[in-house]
């Protein structure tokens, strides 16, 4: 369990396995909630500038044990947390996540940590208000990615697990324990399941019946008035200080 | 130590197997002289015929030189903070420590979680949450606590390497001075570990006198260690 957002702004995260569409499903919201005349930032995983060098070093020399790549996932997500999300949150934005901890609880327990030990470590962050789960079956995805990627990488093939010398297998065995996992996650974080099968348009009609509801009656953090051109992409803005 | 004992769960997707080696740590405030200590132990032991292998916090390879660089522009937040030494801590265990254990290594530690837990209990972190993420570590066979009070710090430092801003916790005070920053961090910090010794079985060694007196103290707890250590080797052979 995370704890209840108490702030005055709203979280909505995506999650699914990689090739379950919700990328495009969170940009296409972006979007729409932008137009609408919302204070809408966007977050993504493994983003922060902070860990990136260290990620990136450790994945080229691989360096990573689950356990490590565990935690400094986590951090990464920690120096967003504390830096954006949380402070956004506080300000009364919207903040659209792709991917948040649950994508943690999938592949780390795939990976072979302690399920309640990787749940404590996350246990900083809260309950989104919204969290959209793409279900797609494992087929349809690995179609998706193989026939739009020339190469797997060796983490994201799950290839540290040596659970086939033939990446492609490797990615599908991997890819099914995650999968596993997240539809345990379906009850234990409130989970909106959405059919990931269906096409686009179908889905974003559904997603933002579902936002519009959550929003119904909700004033959050004012633009101002220069700020109002629906065209402005909303960056996050964080300035580091320097004592 | 043998048959690995962890505080939670461990590493389950891995088999550890026995552990002939011995893990001893040297816990103890910034400046108490601990790395004075470690290398003395070292150049005994090795004397005595033992192999020795010794580790401390920011020396893994994997994280060593983000933590550096987040460390310098002084930009890390708690959490942040808190997990970027978890993982530089996780990959010492796995890479280094837990390799030279079961080569049968004496492996001296300067300082384990127990410091960096400490560090993120005073910046307001949940004592449970900072407990729980440490459940991958191993017990060590011996915690020896190099207590001492802050002016004899002071003293140390001042004559040494110097305050600085992390060791004097000036991300919490950042109005004070250097000086009454330290004063004030390290005697909360003081206070926590004598709270953690108790919790985690540290053996509490009175490090306000001076290094000579200090090492002998040191080598009568290791050596009643080594004895049962020494006679399962003699079983072997």
């Amino acid at each position: 369990m995370l704890r209840k957002n108490t702030t005055p702004g709203k979280l909505i995260i995506v999650e699914g396995i990689d090739g379950s569409g919700k990328s495009t499903q969170i940009g296409l919201l972006y979007k729409w909630l932008q137009t609408q005349g919302y204070s809408v930032y966007f977050s993504e995983w493994n983003s922060s500038d902070l860990v990136k060098s260290t990620t990136k070093r450790a994945k080229k020399r691989r360096y990573f044990t689950p356990t490590t790549f565990s935690i400094l996932l986590c951090t990464d997500f920690a120096d967003r947390w504390e830096n954006q999300i949380l402070p956004l949150l506080k300000a009364g934005a919207i903040v659209l996540a792709d991917r948040y901890a649950f994508t943690a609880f999938g592949r780390d327990v795939a990976r072979g940590v302690d399920r309640e030990w990787v749940r404590n470590l996350y246990s900083f962050a809260m309950q989104p208000d919204i969290a959209l789960f793409f279900r797609v079956p494992l087929e349809v995805t690995i179609q998706r990615i193989t026939s739009t990627r020339s190469k797997i990488k060796y983490y994201e093939a799950g290839m540290d697990l040596n659970l086939s010398e033939s990446r492609i297998d490797s990615f599908k065995l991997f890819q099914r324990r995650i999968l596993s996992e997240y539809n345990n996650m379906v009850d234990e974080f409130d989970f909106t399941v959405i059919d990931g099968t269906l096409s686009v348009q179908v889905q974003q009609r559904l997603v933002r019946k579902i936002v519009k509801r959550e929003l119904e009656g909700w004033k959050g953090l004012a633009i101002p008035e220069y700020n109002l051109s629906p065209f402005k992409q909303n960056k996050i803005n964080h300035e580091k200080e320097v004592p | 130590m043998s048959k690995p004992i962890f505080y939670g769960a461990g590493f389950p997707y891995r088999e550890i197997g026995d552990l002939p080696g011995k893990l001893i740590v040297l816990e103890g405030s910034d400046g108490v002289g601990r790395s004075t200590q470690i290398k003395l132990l070292r150049h005994w032991l090795e004397d005595e015929g033992y192999a020795v292998s010794d580790t401390g916090l920011r020396r893994s390879e994997m994280t060593q030189r983000g933590l550096e660089d987040a460390r310098k522009g002084h930009t890390l937040s708690r959490i942040t903070m808190s997990l970027f030494y978890a993982t530089d801590f996780a990959d010492r265990l796995e890479n280094q420590i837990i390799p030279a254990l079961q080569a049968g290594f004496i492996v001296l530690s300067d300082r384990y979680f127990y410091s960096i837990m400490a560090r993120d209990i005073i910046r307001g972190a949940d004592p449970d949450w900072a407990h729980k993420i440490y459940g991958f570590a191993l017990k060590p066979d011996l915690i020896l606590y190099l207590k001492a009070d802050v002016t004899h710090l002071v003293s140390r430092l001042i004559h040494g390497r110097g305050l600085n801003y992390w060791e004097a916790g000036m991300d919490i005070h950042p109005l004070y001075n250097l000086y009454d920053s330290f004063v004030e961090y390290q005697s909360e910090l003081i206070l926590l570990f004598n709270q953690l010794s108790k919790d985690y079985g540290f053996i509490t060694i009175d490090a306000g006198r001076p290094v000579k007196q200090v090492f002998p103290d040191l080598q009568s707890q290791i050596m009643g260690l080594l004895e049962d250590f020494q006679s399962t080797l003699d079983e072997d052979e």
